[in-house]
């Protein structure tokens, strides 16, 4: 096994071969990966070493100190967090050596062709159709709330095959190579004026069926592996006491004492308080994952981050009176980025209601919770076993 | 904010160890009916209980040094006896004299008396009203003539303790024989914490210290772990509703799988969980002593409102059974709504936080 002596030796050898100062950013990040310093827990070979995932941190401390550059991973955070474990469980050695090294460096951006207008919470419902032809698939449908589209080489995609059989046993996964002709990026303006997000119209797209992800009509398995890395990436950092929202309201309440009423008073602390609870509950949750026990409370705590979101921020724009009037700029803009918490109050007012929405809407969390962790009867299903084509659209 | 020291939320392995004694005891002695049966008999206390737990387990000297013939424990352990007494609605002196009390004498260094506490000879209670927040002015009695003048009312298990610690006009905590004082039993809410109230004419009392740090010392600590018996009212009325809407049926289906019932118990969990997690930073700053005054303050300002809330929807869930006097959920929603009430309410603790966050009112 691989410790951290090990790991701080070989980081030490990558410095000392590819001085940060003196070296391209993409060749240092291609070098590190190389070394198997990418991410220690991935195979060798894969960028990794095999080691424990949580020796990444040595790593990662060894070449901060150095001034290394990073690969910048909230930009490429659908490949990282989503895309590479997908294809490291499912993919073929020639598909992980092709996609996962460029996927790590970031030269190649991955997007995710999942969610349509008529598949959002009922994403097994989805109408994207995929059609064997020859060593192609033919693939003709819309997706929809696509981020990163506009910049992306790659997509996980997963399509209809076997529309004959119930939803979820006729979904296959595919690689999808954005560059296609077939496939048209359009920019999906929301509430707060700019484009985080796309439309992705695809048109007789011919994707090879070496670029399949699992077995024919096992997409829907290999989604589930996608979908708990999205949930594990949500809420799992550590937060410090007033991190996040509620850190601007309380400073734009330290500061602005002209606009204090009692009422306002008394919501801030309510808030605040709340706020303070739920990021306890974070630290207990990660105290449980740290010592092997598991909890149930990470199905709750995007739930407890969206609900704070938008009343902290909506309590903001409240305060502050006449300036909350006011809006920073509607211009429509595609930021690479997304920041709850950057831009003005009213903005991250408007970009909180999405809390609830993305990753799994609140109404859908709190089932998984009353089902899964109390063991309450499920919804009745009417859907189980009538083939996707005699669903009710 | 600068950096928080990391609390630990997690129960060690001894204190499961601790909480699976504490049920089991509670378990064969403590069952609802008997308690509502208890509620209006002339000793609304449970002695034997009370004998169990204090003298056979040692408990009512968890916070108590071992000097001193107790456990040396902390407030991590009392917190989970707490968080079982809670589930239990047990009516037993174990918050006002196994924690309270025993950490105002701790305050003046009373040693005699703490070492009866330890061997469960004696209850002692702090002879306060129940309301009466950490930091708040507080009642006095006078003192005269080496004896105690004066009426209090409101104070907790006061007509089971055999000492009663009394703060003086002249700054004093004193001492004072339950039976040298007339205790008369107040009609309460919560039927399983009753209140009296307490005439000194003349009681013969003995100083112990200065009022003012000991009242403070003792009601922070109380304020603390109350957190962990409300978590443990919640946690029950959770898991007790829960199980009742599987097994109830109506229009031919379990009432649990109604869409409108799960979200609100999904909601309610949700609430639970953030109260253990609140419950636990409390008991173990107060155990570390570091960020103590903040995360009692964030228990205090968040544990009412889930166990009260807890309650009613037990009540409201439970439909017609959950009105009657013979089902056990009204005990926890009397008790979870004088515990939003007892050492300080919300606001009183929401105010404290104002100061300690530097969030100023107006």
């Amino acid at each position: 096994m691989t410790d951290a002596a090990e790991l701080r030796r070989r980081t030490r050898e990558l410095l000392a071969a590819h001085p940060p100062a003196g070296t391209d950013r993409t060749d240092f990040l291609r070098a590190r990966f190389d070394a198997g310093l990418a991410w220690v827990h991935y195979p060798q070979g894969l960028g990794g070493l095999g080691a424990p995932r949580a020796l990444q941190a040595v790593v990662d401390a060894e070449l901060a100190a150095e001034g290394a550059p990073d690969n910048d991973p909230r930009r490429i955070g659908i490949g990282l967090g989503m895309a590479a474990p997908t294809i490291l469980q499912y993919g073929t050695e020639e598909q992980q050596r092709r996609l996962l090294r460029p996927l790590w460096t970031g030269e190649e951006v991955w997007c995710q062709l999942f969610s349509e207008p008529g598949a959002g919470s009922d994403l097994a419902a989805l109408g994207t159709r995929a059609v064997r032809d020859g060593e192609d698939w033919v693939v003709n449908g819309q997706k929809v709330w696509t981020s990163s589209a506009h910049l992306a080489r790659w997509a996980i995609l997963i399509a209809r095959t076997d529309p004959d059989v119930p939803k979820h046993r006729g979904i296959t996964y595919f690689v999808c190579d954005m560059t296609d002709p077939g496939v048209e990026v359009r920019p999906l303006r929301q509430i707060t004026g700019e484009a985080e997000f796309n439309e992705v119209f695809l048109t007789d797209v011919r994707i090879p069926d070496s670029r399949r992800l699992g077995e024919v009509g096992d997409g829907w398995r290999v989604a589930q592996t996608t979908l708990n890395n999205e949930r594990v990436a949500i809420g799992g950092t550590p937060v410090p006491r007033e991190g996040g929202m509620i850190g601007k309201l309380a400073a734009t309440w330290r500061e602005r004492p002209e606009l204090r009423t009692h009422d306002l008073h008394q919501r801030l602390l309510g808030l605040w308080v709340e706020a303070e609870v739920a990021r306890l509950t974070g630290v207990r949750l990660r105290q449980q994952l740290a010592a092997g026990q598991p909890g149930p409370e990470g199905a709750g705590m995007k739930l407890n981050f969206a609900r704070l979101n938008q009343e902290i921020s909506g309590l903001e724009v409240e305060l502050l009176g006449e300036e909350g009037l006011l809006y920073d700029d509607w211009t429509m803009r595609r930021p690479e980025l997304v920041d709850f918490t950057g831009r003005d109050a009213g903005y991250r007012y408007l970009r909180s209601k999405g809390n609830s929405i993305e990753g799994g809407t609140s109404e859908v969390l709190l089932n998984i919770v009353a089902e899964r962790v109390l063991g309450l009867p499920a919804e009745p299903r009417t859907d189980k076993d009538v083939a996707w084509k005699d669903l009710a659209r | 904010m600068s950096a928080q020291p990391e609390p630990a939320l997690l129960h060690t392995e001894e204190e499961e160890a601790l909480r699976a004694a504490v049920r089991d005891l509670l378990t064969d002695h403590c069952d609802p009916a008997g308690v509502i049966t208890r509620t209006e008999s002339a000793a609304p206390h449970d002695a034997a209980l009370w004998k169990s737990l204090a003298d056979s387990m040692g408990l009512a000297g968890l916070l108590i040094p071992e000097a001193l013939g107790g456990q040396g424990a902390t407030h991590r352990e009392a917190a989970v006896v707490l968080e079982e007494l809670g589930r239990a609605v047990a009516p037993v002196p174990y918050l006002t004299s196994a924690v309270v009390a025993t950490e105002a004498l701790l305050a003046c260094g009373a040693e005699d008396l703490l070492g009866e506490l330890a061997s469960a000879t004696t209850v002692a209670v702090l002879a306060v009203g129940l309301h009466v927040a950490p930091g708040a002015a507080f009642p006095r009695v006078r003192y005269e003539g080496g004896a105690l003048h004066g009426e209090l009312t409101g104070v907790a298990d006061a007509s089971f303790a055999d000492v009663l610690l009394v703060p003086a006009d002249d700054g004093g905590l004193y001492a004072v024989r339950a039976a040298d004082t007339t205790v008369t039993p107040q009609v309460s809410l919560d039927l399983t914490r009753p209140l009296a109230r307490v005439t000194l004419d003349g009681a013969p009392a003995r100083r112990l210290g200065e009022a003012e740090p000991a009242l403070r010392r003792a009601l922070r600590a109380g304020a603390g772990l109350l957190a962990s018996e409300q978590l443990g009212l919640a946690d029950w009325l959770l898991t007790e509703t829960v199980r009742y809407l599987k097994e109830r049926k109506q229009f031919n289906r379990q009432v649990g799988g109604f869409q409108a019932l799960k979200h609100r118990l999904a909601r309610l969990w949700l609430e639970v969980a953030g109260l253990r997690a609140a419950a636990r930073s409390a008991a173990d700053a107060l155990a570390t002593g570091a960020d103590t005054d903040v995360a009692v303050a964030v228990a205090q300002a968040y544990a009412a409102q889930v166990a009260v809330h807890a309650a009613e929807e037990a009540l409201q869930l439970h439909g017609g059974i959950g009105m009657t006097w013979e089902h056990p959920v009204h005990l926890y929603l009397k008790r979870a709504k004088a515990d939003s009430i007892a050492y300080g309410a919300t606001g009183t603790h929401r105010a404290a936080l104002a100061e300690l966050v530097d969030l100023r009112a107006p």
